[in-house]
């Protein structure tokens, strides 16, 4: 199956685009003050890091970091079977923080909606918001980001795919038409 | 990786990438039993039965709280408040159980080869929690966890079983276990408790206790049944605890840093001293921690088990 | 009434022949054996491209009646009977009541003739009620028509009751035949001892404990001088010590089984429950050992051990599942794979199923000597067919034969010279 892929972010694009969003952060939130970075697991753990060296490159202030894995909170174990179990490392308090959730691609909502109850069950923050790198529409859920880096108008057939180097730096972000 | 398998009857079945995914898994699980809120929806809406035909308070137990943390509803049956007092055949229980339509059975049984008897015949998903003188795979697998956590990893260590191998569903499923995860298995015990061939499972088998311990990295002792002794089978339990019970002096033998492990319940003073038992080398509380983690990975692969898992997305 | 039995191989081992000869049958008695015989006004059976042998005999059936009817009764296992061949079959006596009195063995030979088909010959219990006790009425059994006593299905525990036994027994020229196992030897296990036992979890049966109630009752019968006959030999053991005692001149016959000839322990894997047998089915070395003692002559006798067994017996845990499995439609086809793999000829196997089981408990069949009674089983040995289970006309069902290949099938049953069963009737 020859699918046609096309690049619609680079890495230049990608890193103005976290610039963006790092200052967007510290904007909307007056600065770094109970504020704490969590990434879902697979892809949005490093993105939340590169948010985290932005930002301390920014304020000179270490934001805490941590991940979310969403495995136990889907609600589609029918469908698609025992997925493995990533970790969920919180290691900060979560009480009165303001969480900023971070993910690679926002599509219909419904992983947002597990890592938000997965923080919820760990503990009780002040606020969540939500950073997204790609938010490709067709929503199923009532969710809406705060911080977006790319609006992609897709078809639901299509994939999007954030690349990572062995790093775990996102190098490019891909659209793959079936 | 995905996990094909839609009942767990023994480790037989199981390959040692099963395994490691099952304990990988259960490592993940672990942290939720240390949260305020002990708690996932992972399995919400998924019925899971615990059927036992032999008292377990313990393997009973773990189960429960295993399918609670995960969200399941869990519901007992011991064999005295069953139908089973009243003759009911196993297949009677089968259906009736089918017939409420649970997702999962979890069940101990007293006869070899009950778990396959259900999961040839039912629709749901079985998880054996002992069959006779068979298997006890999460037994196996939690004290995989256990000596994983440990010692780092199982391949190339060397572990001694001691005590009734014949009767004893435990040794089975844990040499099973620790041959495919590369360990060096020794079965110490007298002969009238060392059953036919029982080497050609890959093991060594040892009737000297203290040759069977030396510099091994691990020692599990299994639980003596009293209805064993003053029989055919064993003179006394004196006897016994003389030449193959667990002392602080005989442990000297196994390496220093040996683990020692117990499925519990331990009897005190004729497998395992005191001495022992409440020693630093013991992991037994580990391997009771660890039952929950484990039992709750066995829930959750199973329920997706029918389903090839696709790639995340 | 005159049958004409035209065009086959006529295999009469106790008469020495293999040839190609017809077989007349007057008044239900052979009257002439020959070629190209004629006879005008006879019917003629089309037996070219087939085998022509005596009514096989099956000396070790479970008829279940009376007492267990919703297993088998006299009529059901007669019918399967007759369409496995066998022309004559002798029933175990574990009935309820037990078959340790005339008025049982006149119950089960009037049963048998009001069913027809098949001849039918009780053997009377050793001890009453099967206890290993007291000696049962052997001199009254004997003149009701019992053939042989046993106490099958249980040893005889106690070796003076078994001396006994077997010294009252020969008083009336009855045989004794041994089920051969020492309980607390076996001390409820459920399977051959061995590798497979301990893989599964299953208590085992191990070999000694049927060599060694073998050792002693061929060592009885050789101080008694009363005629033993061991019935399903299963070990390695067994056949040497009975080859050993023939040696010595000891009167003992002994027969296998089917299964015990072709399937191993292996066959209980899965916990196949119609894998559970008393003797239980043992490793490949005994298997080789039977075949051997069926080859030299040790072992003159195959017969079935047919239990038949409803499905809710089968149909359980291993562990609290019966013993056994039906054998009289299975066992014609397996006895002839033996000759398929070089084990025995053709004639050698056909004596096993018909004069070795005659001359073990003395019947006057067995052969097609010119007077003798006319049963006749005449054997497409070339008939390829599939068992299914549930086609089965016994009234049990546990065989672990289902879904197999068979090559070879009785084709037609004559008994006293009249058809009871036809192939291409059915």
């Amino acid at each position: 199956m020859a699918a046609r892929e096309t690049i619609i972010l680079d890495q230049p694009a990608i890193s103005r685009a976290l610039t963006r969003i790092a200052h967007e952060i510290l904007e909307r939130n007056k600065g770094t003050k109970d504020v704490a970075l969590v990434g879902v697991v697979r892809g949005g753990d490093h993105l939340a890091r590169n948010l985290q060296q932005r930002i301390q490159e920014i304020e000179g202030v270490e934001l805490p970091l941590g991940t979310v894995d969403i495995t136990m909170y889907r609600d589609d174990l029918a469908s698609r079977g025992s997925l493995p179990v990533g970790k969920t490392e919180l290691l900060f308090p979560m009480e009165n923080k303001r969480i900023v959730l971070v993910d690679d691609v926002l599509f219909t909502g419904r992983t947002i909606r597990a890592a938000m109850d997965a923080l919820i069950d760990i503990g009780r923050p002040q606020s969540i918001q939500l950073a997204i790198l790609v938010d490709r529409g067709h929503r199923e859920l009532p969710i809406r980001p705060d911080y977006i880096g790319r609006n992609v108008p897709t078809s639901v057939a299509e994939k999007i795919e954030v690349q990572f180097s062995e790093e775990h730096e996102p190098i490019e972000v891909r659209v793959a038409k079936p | 990786m995905s996990f094909g398998h839609k009942h767990i009857l023994g480790i037989e079945q199981l390959s040692a990438d099963d395994i490691t995914l099952i304990l990988d898994t259960a490592e993940s699980f672990k942290e939720i039993s240390t949260r305020e809120i002990k708690k996932v929806p992972t399995l919400r809406g998924k019925t899971i039965i615990n059927i036992f035909f032999e008292a377990s308070t313990r393997t009973r137990t773990s189960f429960e709280i295993a399918g609670k943390r995960l969200s399941a509803d869990t519901v007992n049956i011991s064999a005295s408040t069953s139908a089973v007092v009243k003759g009911e055949t196993l297949e009677d229980t089968a259906k009736n159980l089918e017939a409420m339509h649970p997702d999962i059975i979890v069940m101990r049984h007293g006869h070899s080869g009950a778990a396959h008897y259900l999961a040839e015949r039912c629709g749901f998903s079985v998880v054996n929690a002992g069959d006779g003188a068979h298997e006890h795979p999460s037994q196996a697998l939690l004290d995989l966890m256990t000596i994983r956590q440990k010692k780092g990893s199982i391949a190339g260590l060397t572990v001694a079983i001691v005590g009734d191998i014949a009767h004893s569903r435990v040794a089975r499923s844990n040499i099973y276990a620790l041959k495919k995860m590369g360990a060096t298995v020794r079965l110490a015990g007298p002969r009238t408790l060392l059953p036919t061939e029982i080497g050609r499972l890959g093991a060594e088998v040892y009737t000297d206790m203290n040759a069977a311990l030396d510099g091994v990295d691990v020692v599990m002792m299994l639980r003596i049944q009293q209805e064993r002794q003053g029989n055919a089978l064993l003179p006394s339990n004196r006897e016994y605890s003389r030449f193959y019970g667990l002392n602080p002096d005989n442990l000297k033998r196994a390496k220093s840093d040996a683990l020692v492990m117990h499925p519990g319940p331990m009897n005190r003073g004729v497998e395992i001293s005191s001495a022992v038992a409440d020693g630093a080398q013991n992991v037994i509380l580990d391997q009771v921690e660890n039952g929950v983690a484990v039992r709750m990975a066995l829930l959750y692969l199973v329920s997706g088990g029918e389903q090839l898992a696709e790639q995340s997305a | 009434m005159k049958i004409l039995i035209k065009g086959g191989r006529l295999i009469d081992p106790s008469n020495g022949i293999d040839d190609q000869l017809d077989l007349l049958i007057e008044n239900g008695s052979v009257v002439a054996v020959g070629t190209d015989l004629d006879s005008a006004d006879a019917q003629v059976l089309d037996a070219t491209n087939r085998l022509v042998v005596p009514g096989l005999i099956d000396i070790h059936v479970h008829l279940r009646e009376p007492g267990y009817e919703y297993k088998e009764d006299i009529q059901s296992g007669v019918r399967a009977a007759v369409a496995g061949g066998f022309t004559s079959v002798a029933c175990m006596p574990n009935t309820d009541p037990v078959n340790d009195n005339k008025t049982v063995t006149s119950y089960i030979c009037q049963r048998a003739t009001e069913a027809g088909l098949a001849n039918v010959f009780p053997i009377g219990a050793i001890t009453k009620g099967l206890k290993g006790e007291s000696l049962s009425e052997m001199g009254q059994l004997r003149e009701a028509g019992c053939v042989a006593v046993t106490d099958d299905g249980r040893p005889v525990d106690d070796g003076e009751i078994m001396r006994r036994a077997m010294e009252y027994a020969s008083s009336f020229d009855l045989p004794v035949i041994s089920h051969a196992e020492d309980l607390s030897i076996v001390d409820g296990g459920v399977m051959n001892d061995g590798f497979v036992a301990t893989e599964l979890g299953l208590k085992g049966i191990p070999w000694v404990a049927e060599d060694a109630m073998v050792a002693r009752d061929v060592m009885l019968a050789e101080f008694t001088g009363a005629r033993l006959h061991v019935a399903h030999v299963s070990t390695r053991g067994a056949v040497e010590i009975i080859r050993a005692a023939q040696k010595r001149g000891v009167a003992i016959t002994a027969e296998v089984t089917p299964h015990h000839f072709i399937l191993t322990e292996e066959a209980v894997r899965g916990y196949n429950t119609n894998a559970k047998m008393n003797p239980p089915l043992r490793c490949a070395d005994d298997v080789a050992a039977v075949r051997e003692g069926l080859a030299d002559g040790t072992i003159g006798v195959i017969a079935t051990d047919h239990a038949p067994h409803h499905r809710d017996e089968k149909n359980v845990e291993f562990n609290i599942a019966l013993n056994g499995i039906v054998g009289l439609e299975t066992a014609l086809p397996l006895t002839l794979r033996l000759v398929d793999e070089g084990v025995l000829s053709l004639s050698a196997a056909i004596a096993r199923l018909t004069c070795g089981p005659a001359q073990a408990l003395g019947l006057s069949r067995g052969a097609l000597t010119v007077g003798d009674i006319a049963d006749v089983t005449i054997i497409d040995p070339d008939c390829n067919w599939t068992l299914r289970a549930d086609e089965l006309l016994s009234k049990s069902k546990n065989t672990p034969f289902d879904g197999w290949s068979f090559k070879g099938a009785a084709t037609c049953t004559l008994v006293n010279g009249k058809t009871v069963y036809s192939r291409d009737n059915t």
